[in-house]
């Protein structure tokens, strides 16, 4: 009894002295910024010594909390090595029809009567959570499975975008018309794009791409002439259905319909392109350039299908984005919106379908639904990234990598295997 | 002529206050190959830190040059320490991950720190002061002003110190073995954690000294001024080969003055478009930046 009770008292202790040293170098490092405020018109100082007791505080419970979960953290990863239960439950639960089915019939029930559930509003931010699916699940083709990081994505939705706004601005052209035409579009853009970056790798890539983003941004926002500037383009037309007028409410609900079928339709393309011969390549590209060219794979065509496919998503939301808003300028297509876009890629877990659904959800309706802290969101925001990745680095859902496994079965049709185990 | 020295100049200060901050790209992308996105949040706050404690300090009849070098000094020791943390809290423990999801936490944290200080200061523009007194030596001088001087004269001052640095003490050769191979450093009994805790503290110590610069200059500040600079400073470290030094510094130099001379002799309103176009075009012609080592990749 005693000597299992003794050491635990010293290790109580060097925890409370462990926080407390973290709580004072808190207090010491936010000490200007948070407790002194100077007030610019009468020059005077504003001490706020209330904040340093905050963080004081804060810093000291937060910290026990950080190494309890760190120290989970660290047994997790030992209990992964001989699979952890979450990998077996999340295989479990995609392979098993009895387990999937009724769930995925129930989500579609409430997918489908999602819109007369909730008010206007709500259908309206399920609109753009459903957006940002769609973009996570494009830019999924050009990071998560080619590998290729892109810090520009949101240019390839800014050129969607324009393409409909001045369409219909200057020839009245119609929704449905534009879609196809603006995937194409933003298609072409992406090969343009894909030219000069072939023989780029890693964050070269990454820069130019982020330039690349940049100047398609810049020139919206300064060839008055053609894009209207920065004031934007008004009036866009809604999406018709055979000519009926509908009300505000209708509209949404009909968009909302269209966001459904074109995500659904996203995520078969997607998930089929995975598994293709160009999805095979784009895989082998992005674990080794190298063996793959040997291989004998076109690795400019693979790269370039890569930025092209990729795009054509973007382009597709653009045209859908301008519809919704009936409203474009360009300070919708800044940096910020492309660095969204990735986190949403690799928050949900890179090349996995289901975790961009599950990282755009939370990306996009997280700062919604916070709204309730209206001032605090884009912190609680920003704090929440950095806290997921820390403590799940692989994001919420892993891409499961496909593997066939050998069965030996014990009659004559032994050596026949290929059980596909996929996410 | 003058005109053009003018802009010369003023591009040469602009770049180098660009080559100060992507110094702190360049080093940290040598050692841990990640791109530091809370960089540029680095040297906001570097800037904030300066503007505080240079008006409590005017505000006990602080005055001139002690004022600038004692706000400095304030700003530079709480950019260091913010560097720190950073790294402690959202990339040590994202060592052994994917290499996108240090990416991720520290574009988050770019996020959370804007938003603490806007939370905490303001939203508003605050005016700074002007610590930089003008010389009499300068009056009769109008292509180039005092601050402008200070601000260059700094910057080849601070690169030289860190170039030393680098080259000749212990800790910059640890630094130069991690940068190379980080396991066999390990191997050799280099402690590659105060390494990049060393690494962090002097970049964003270099941030913080061009913060607190540029604000003098320009005279006003907000809490977003970092993002634009660390995408810019990013830019030039890139164009220079990042993980280079003297990269780094040419990188910068050569985006102010294309900034520079487009704003000055075509239109200001493409001058970013100037400044990424030549990225671009560099990059096709030399994938691996201007003084940056095309290695062949071995199999």
């Amino acid at each position: 009894m005693d000597s299992e009770k003794r050491p635990m008292l010293p290790l109580i202790g060097s925890e409370i002295v462990k926080s407390t040293l973290t709580a004072l170098w808190f207090m010491f490092l936010t000490f200007p910024i948070m407790v002194i405020k100077i007030s610019p018109l009468d020059k005077t100082i504003h001490w706020r010594w209330m904040n340093l007791v905050y963080v004081g505080a804060g810093a000291f419970f937060l910290s026990f909390l950080w190494r309890y979960f760190m120290e989970r953290k660290v047994q997790g990863a030992r209990a992964d090595e001989d699979g952890g239960w979450q990998k077996r439950a999340g295989q479990r639960i995609s392979t098993d029809r009895r387990i999937y089915l009724p769930g995925l019939i129930a989500l579609g029930a409430f997918v489908a009567i999602f819109p007369f559930l909730f008010s206007s509003y709500q259908t309206s931010i399920m609109i753009t959570a459903l957006m940002y699916v769609m973009l996570g699940l494009g830019l999924n083709i050009v990071v998560g499975l080619a590998g290729l990081l892109n810090l520009g994505y949101v240019a390839f939705y800014a050129v969607g975008a324009y393409f409909f706004a001045l369409m219909n601005h200057h020839f009245g052209l119609g929704f449905w018309f534009a879609l196809p035409m603006a995937g194409a579009i933003a298609a072409i853009f992406g090969i343009l794009l894909g030219f000069p970056v072939l023989r780029l790798r890693g964050d070269y890539l990454a820069i130019v791409t982020l330039g690349f983003g940049e100047i398609i941004r810049l020139i919206l926002e300064n060839w008055n002439d053609f894009s209207f500037g920065p004031s934007g383009i008004a009036g866009i037309s809604r999406p018709g259905i055979m000519g009926a007028s509908l009300t505000l409410h209708q509209h949404t609900i009909y968009l909302y319909y269209i966001m459904i079928v074109m995500v659904v339709f996203t995520m078969i393309v997607v998930g089929r392109l995975r598994n293709s011969r160009i999805g095979r390549a784009w895989i082998a590209l992005r674990e080794d350039e190298v063996a793959c060219q040997a291989m004998g794979i076109d690795k400019a065509k693979t790269k370039l299908m890569a930025f092209a496919l990729g795009a054509t998503w973007a382009g597709f939301v653009g045209c859908i984005f301008a519809a919704k808003t009936t409203f474009i300028n360009p300070s919708s297509f800044t940096f910020m919106e492309s660095a969204i876009i990735l986190s949403i890629v690799v928050l949900g877990g890179m090349g996995s379908i289901m975790g961009v659904v599950v990282g755009a959800f939370i990306l996009i309706l997280l700062p919604e639904y916070l709204r309730a802290f209206s001032e605090y969101r884009m912190l609680v925001f920003g704090a929440s990234m950095v806290l997921i990745m820390v403590f799940r680095p692989q994001g919420i859902i892993g891409g499961i990598r496909q593997h066939y496994t050998f069965q030996r079965k014990p009659a004559a049709d032994a050596g026949e295997g290929g059980d596909a185990a996929c996410a | 002529m003058e005109y053009f020295l003018e802009l010369f100049f003023g591009g040469l200060t602009r770049g180098s206050i660009y080559a100060l901050i992507a110094l702190g790209y360049t080093m940290v992308y040598g050692i841990i190959e990640l791109i530091n996105f809370a960089h540029g949040e680095i040297y906001m706050i570097g800037a904030f830190t300066a503007l505080i404690a240079a008006s409590a300090l005017a505000m006990l009849g602080m005055d001139g040059w002690s004022l600038l070098a004692l706000s400095g000094v304030i700003a530079i020791i709480y950019s260091a320490a913010y560097g720190f943390t950073i790294e402690k809290i959202a990339y040590k423990p994202l060592r052994k991950a994917q290499r996108l999801s240090p990416l991720i936490s520290a574009i988050g944290m770019s996020i959370f720190l804007q938003n603490y200080v806007l939370l905490a200061q303001t939203s508003d523009f605050l005016s700074f002061p002007a610590l930089i007194d003008e010389f009499s030596f300068m009056e009769n001088v109008t292509i180039i002003g005092s601050a402008e001087l200070v601000i260059i004269i700094t910057t080849a001052v601070a690169t030289a110190i860190l170039t030393l640095f680098i080259k000749f003490t212990r800790m910059g050769r640890a630094m130069r073995a991690v940068a190379q191979d980080k396991t066999m450093a390990m191997l050799l009994g280099v402690n590659v954690n105060r390494v990049i805790s060393a690494t962090f503290i002097i970049g964003s110590a270099l941030a913080a000294v061009g913060g607190v610069l540029i604000s003098s200059q320009i005279g006003q500040i907000n809490f977003y001024i970092g993002f634009i600079a660390g995408i810019k400073a990013f830019t030039a470290a890139v164009l220079g080969g990042i993980g280079s030094i003297p990269g780094a510094v040419l990188g910068g130099l050569v985006l102010g003055w294309t900034e520079s001379f487009a704003t000055g002799y075509i239109s200001s309103d493409y001058e970013d478009v100037f400044a990424f176009g030549l990225l671009v075009f560099i990059l096709i012609f030399r994938p691996a930046g201007i003084l940056g080592k095309a290695s062949s990749e071995k199999v």
